[in-house]
């Protein structure tokens, strides 16, 4: 991708994703129902659930990237991995800070051991755990092979420590922990979840696109370095 | 066929090396003392906590002790460039993370069955009631615990922090193993019966199959120059 294409791209996306922002921000203060029992922090929902899922996503798009790389050996993969693993994590990191806002005043506590609550901590740790992998590796190449390594094996292991999680704690009976979000939610909330959707979604590739940039813009530094020395 | 025969090959490296050094047996064994020292301490327990947080006193000294151990147990690979004769082979990577993963499980359980007397006696606890199933969950929790720890050590000795990396990566990722032992030596320990856990054992039965083949499939990238 050339500078300019690159550069107008951008500014298309950023001004989609700042309309979408923008108009979910107004679906989800001024437009949608207030909650019945829980009020005004339940609007929280809207960043939350959202960001959870973009954060799934994101580490989706490492699990297959990973894949790539090792099969195909381009840099390329390497690149879309290690983006989309840094939009993620913030992406998670999103969703474990506004869950305890959203759950002192409502459960009374900040936080629980609940099976998403805890695999989303886990989740989290572990894509740290890949970005700490990357920082410490001097060589791209062997960068490229391990972080890819580990972020497979991450994303394998999710579905088992939900698992685990939700085991766990049915047999150990639980403070009240509200049912599924999804369970009948009213019509015109589903608005405010579609438009929070759209629009951190876009968010998401906007930023994945800028830092997917900075890394190919970092491989050419190094690269013309080494060839200034040489 | 190779792969078996490296593989054992292998696995018998590691038993003359220990049988020769008892590194990694003592550094888990003694490290694994402190640990009960330290969760006395800790706890204060009665007999009758002491029996209920058992399971949780006992895997988290194994897991803090493995780390040590398969850090240790990979540090022999990489010393006089070892590793890079075991890639010089004509032999399947595969079946070098395997000859490990046997070596490392073993040295484990091994250690683990050494620390469950003093844990014991420090903690009043009647272990032996049913041998069989304590050796079965044994295995299978630390069998979880190298499958990616194994393969972790390695990735860890290959970035600038070194061992300190394998923590990082290899807590995360064995939760479900932790669980499923700790539950699993609570019914144990509690005298209930073992059929009201044979969720726990499927779970770790499901976790060691899949780490262990991914950890095979993935290990020859992970040591490739």
């Amino acid at each position: 991708m050339s500078d300019s294409t690159h550069h107008r791209l951008s500014l298309l996306l950023f001004a989609v994703t700042a309309a979408l922002l923008l108009t979910a921000w107004y679906q989800v203060f001024l437009v949608v129902p207030t909650e019945r029992t829980m009020g005004v922090i339940q609007r929280i929902f809207y960043i939350h659930m959202p960001s959870a899922i973009v954060a799934f996503h994101s580490f989706f798009v490492v699990f297959v990237a990973s894949i790539g790389y090792l099969i195909t050996r381009r840099a390329v993969w390497d690149r879309v991995a290690v983006s989309a693993a840094e939009v993620g994590t913030v992406f998670c990191a999103a969703v474990l800070i506004s869950g305890p806002l959203w759950a002192k005043p409502v459960w009374g506590i900040w936080w629980t051991w609940d099976a998403r609550l805890t695999t989303t901590l886990v989740l989290f740790l572990m894509f740290v755990g890949y970005l700490m992998v990357r920082r410490y590796v001097e060589n791209a190449d062997r960068r490229a092979v391990l972080s890819a390594v580990v972020g497979i094996l991450g994303f394998v292991d999710v579905p088992l420590v939900y698992m685990a999680n939700r085991w766990f704690r049915t047999q150990h009976p639980q403070p009240v922990i509200g049912g599924g979000e999804g369970s009948g939610l009213d019509a015109q909330m589903w608005v405010g979840v579609l438009w929070a959707l759209a629009a951190l979604h876009a968010l998401a590739v906007f930023l994945f696109l800028q830092r997917y940039r900075l890394e190919t813009l970092r491989t050419e530094l190094v690269r013309l370095h080494r060839e200034a020395r040489v | 066929m190779a792969t078996w025969r490296v593989a054992t090959a292998l696995f018998r490296k590691d038993l003359v090396a220990e049988r020769r050094t008892k590194e990694v047996f003592t550094v888990i064994l003694l490290f694994g003392l402190t640990v009960a020292v330290a969760f006395t301490f800790a706890y204060d327990p009665t007999r009758e906590e002491a029996r209920r947080i058992a399971g949780g006193l006992l895997w988290l000294a194994f897991l803090f002790s493995s780390v040590l151990g398969l850090n240790r147990a990979f540090a022999r690979e990489t010393a006089n460039r070892c590793l890079e004769g075991l890639r010089l082979a004509p032999a399947d990577p595969g079946a070098i993370y395997l000859g490990k993963l046997a070596s490392n499980l073993l040295f484990l359980v091994l250690a683990e069955l050494a620390l469950l007397p003093v844990f014991g006696i420090f903690f009043d606890l009647t272990l032996w009631e049913r041998p069989g199933w304590l050796l079965l969950i044994l295995v299978l929790g630390t069998w979880g615990l190298v499958s990616l720890g194994t393969l972790f050590s390695a990735v860890s000795a290959n970035t600038r922090m070194q061992e300190l990396m394998l923590p990082l990566l290899l807590l995360p990722l064995t939760v479900p193993v932790l669980i499923a032992a700790i539950e699993l030596t609570n019914v144990l320990l509690s005298g209930r019966p073992m059929a009201e856990a044979s969720l726990w054992f499927k779970m770790l039965a499901g976790f060691d199959t899949i780490f262990t083949v991914l950890c095979w499939l993935l290990f020859g990238y992970v040591i490739e120059e």
